[in-house]
């Protein structure tokens, strides 16, 4: 079978008044059909550098290497003309913060609207109900009333939903979720992951979930590739990163979130700080704060792991 | 005796219904919180966003008035204090906020800050201030060199530092620490909070530790109070608050947070959105979302109730 999304040592940089600014820096994904990635990482390793590529949202300026193809067709290269028939269509977007991503002049109904007939043949009335029964879908309660409601109106849980359907209404192929549930309440955040669930179950949703969130991403995710300074650091099944983690970052990582169990005394932290993309270290960039680094580790580079899956480091945990 | 004794606590502001309109209601941010916080402990206070959480603490420090109920800080009526007696009286209640770029002043370098509380409360002679804020620097995990620099040459973790070292430099006895670690990244915010933990230990200073994170929460906390749109519905020892909630809020804020090794569990998720504090539910405010809800709770409202000698609930129906 074929992947869906096949991602070959992509790199993404911006232009800055300094030079160039390397964010993202060959990492290699495969994606089926219908699954779910999680790609975590904490501020700055290039996670939501890779959505934007992906999204063919890179600010002018921005140069990629590599490459990203969707179904055999190569994004990296594709012009601004290209993308139009790309994005919402075959590939769709939920971020953040819904209030940016909407506009607050249209109500509920005219983004909904205008997106449906902008992808499907659809005349206004058909459109309506289409879009009736999206909002239904999402769960949003007394979905024909809503249609009226501008996007000032609905709470920060109502507009994700509203997002979500906008999202997914074209059909895409391929939906990119950049922290769509970071700027909600945890209740809140527990209905949309429940949401996404259950869209993915009903569509057969094949998904990126970018999050800095190692139980979020624990909820949702078949796979998960953990991303540091730029790069990948480890890819595997969720279950397997989540239980045997092989990475020293990743292994840091999972000790120091203050779990949801009792208390066992002092919490375990990674020294130092997460590099900026100005100051990468050289060798294996997560070196400066591993406990096992060494001198191969200073030196050299790891392999990052390829489309398969796999870990990149000299001395993984648990090895002989 | 507590060292931090809150009785019926209560802030409201005043919210006009239009640009020109003349009649005023009443949002009731904090509604009659009682809290105590003891010498060398700390007690969350946690909730979603709008439960009057941050207010409360607000209202403690006196940054806001409150408008009824009583703070005593070491046997010191808080609200009995104005004008200079105030200021002199702040050297005892220091406060740590979320975003230390914003309470750091941009063209002040980190020395100034820190050394502008030993000089207001006349606490360390000049020429011996550079030599004691130093050693207030090393203790936090900042060096000399650091003294010199200004808020923007800092990654977050090490804003953090300054902002808590100098909220110390003062000697409080209460620290009150709004949600000091929610801007970090998981692998620094382990050390801050060890950090933290260290520093009370040592100096034996009560802290109120205000946050929405429940896995935080529940790592760093001797004991937990649950705020629910102004009012506290839960209150006890962090373990058992935790282990075996009695509010059935409580238990949904539990159930929502998607915890590391809890993978696919079944959540129960709550339907409904926090209501608004302009128009508080009737009675119980938790009723309209409560799975256990009897008509009664519409009617009449819970007062907090001693349970087990040790624990505080205000759910007539939390012993079902």
């Amino acid at each position: 079978m074929t992947a869906l999304l096949a991602v070959d040592r992509l790199g993404v940089s911006f232009a800055t008044p300094e030079g160039p600014l390397q964010a993202v820096d060959g990492i290699s994904l495969s994606l089926e059909r219908g699954s779910v990635l999680g790609l975590v990482g904490e501020s700055g390793c290039g996670k939501s550098a890779t959505a934007s590529a992906l999204c063919g949202l890179l600010p002018s300026g921005a140069r990629t290497t590599g490459s990203a193809r969707l179904s055999e067709r190569e994004l990296t290269s594709l012009p601004e003309r290209g993308w139009r028939s790309v994005r919402g269509r075959r590939i769709s977007m939920v971020f953040q913060d819904p209030m940016s991503s909407l506009n607050p002049l249209l109500s509920v109904g005219e983004h909904l609207v205008e997106t449906l007939r902008t992808h499907h043949d659809l005349s206004g009335i058909a459109a309506r109900t289409a879009a009736v029964d999206w909002l239904r879908r999402v769960g949003l309660p007394d979905p024909a009333a809503r249609l009226a409601s501008y996007p000032h109106e609905l709470s920060g849980g109502m507009r994700q939903r509203v997002m979500i359907a906008l999202a997914l209404c074209p059909g895409p192929d391929l939906l990119v979720a950049d922290e769509p549930t970071t700027a909600l309440d945890v209740t809140i955040q527990a209905q949309i992951l429940e949401l996404l669930a259950s869209l993915r179950r009903e569509l057969g949703m094949t998904m990126i979930f970018i999050t800095h969130d190692l139980g979020v991403v624990e909820r949702v995710a078949d796979r998960i590739a953990v991303m540091y300074a730029g790069r990948i650091a480890e890819e595997g099944p969720a279950e397997r990163i989540l239980v045997s983690p092989r990475h020293p970052y990743t292994r840091g990582l999972l000790d120091s979130v203050p779990g949801f169990r009792p208390r066992t005394g002092r919490l375990p932290s990674i020294p130092g700080a997460v590099p900026s993309p100005r100051d990468w270290p050289s060798g294996c960039r997560f070196h400066p704060r591993c406990p096992h680094a060494d001198d191969t580790c200073r030196n050299g580079a790891p392999d990052v792991p390829g489309p398969e899956g796999g870990v990149a480091c000299f001395h993984p945990v648990g090895a002989p | 005796m507590s060292l931090l004794e809150v009785r019926d606590l209560s802030v409201r502001f005043p919210v006009r219904a239009g640009v020109f309109s003349r009649s005023r209601s009443w949002l009731t941010a904090v509604d009659g919180a009682s809290l105590d916080v003891d010498a060398g402990r700390t007690l969350g206070l946690v909730g979603e966003s709008g439960c009057g959480k941050s207010t409360t603490a607000r209202a403690i420090l006196r940054l806001v008035e409150p408008d009824a109920g009583s703070v005593v800080l070491g046997g010191q009526d808080v609200r009995a204090l104005d004008g200079a007696a105030l200021r002199r009286f702040r050297r005892h209640m220091q406060v740590v906020f979320q975003d230390p770029m914003s309470s750091l002043d941009p063209r002040r370098t980190a020395f100034q800050a820190v050394s502008e509380g030993l000089e207001v409360h006349g606490i360390c002679p000049a020429p011996r201030r550079r030599e004691r804020v130093a050693e207030i620097f090393r203790r936090v995990g900042l060096s000399g060199e650091h003294l010199d620099r200004h808020p923007h040459e800092f990654s977050g973790g090490q804003r953090q530092r300054i902002g808590i070292a100098r909220a110390l430099a003062v000697e409080p006895r209460l620290l009150i620490l709004d949600e000091p670690v929610s801007a970090l990244d998981v692998s620094v915010q382990a050390q801050v909070l060890n950090l933290l933990e260290d520093l009370r230990d040592e100096r034996g200073m009560g802290y109120l530790f205000v946050a929405h994170d429940m896995g935080v929460v529940r790592h760093f906390c001797d004991r937990l109070a649950v705020m629910y749109l102004g009012r506290i519905v839960e209150e006890g020892p962090v373990e058992e608050v935790c282990g075996s909630p009695l509010h059935p809020y409580t238990r949904l804020l539990i159930d929502s947070v998607p915890a590391l090794g809890a993978r696919r569990r079944s959540v129960s998720v709550a339907s409904g959105e926090l209501p608004s504090p302009l128009s508080p539910p009737s009675g119980c405010a938790f009723h309209p979302r409560c799975p256990m809800a009897v008509p009664e709770c519409a009617a009449v409202r819970p007062e907090l109730a001693t349970v087990d000698g040790n624990r505080r609930v205000a759910c007539p129906r939390s012993a079902f």
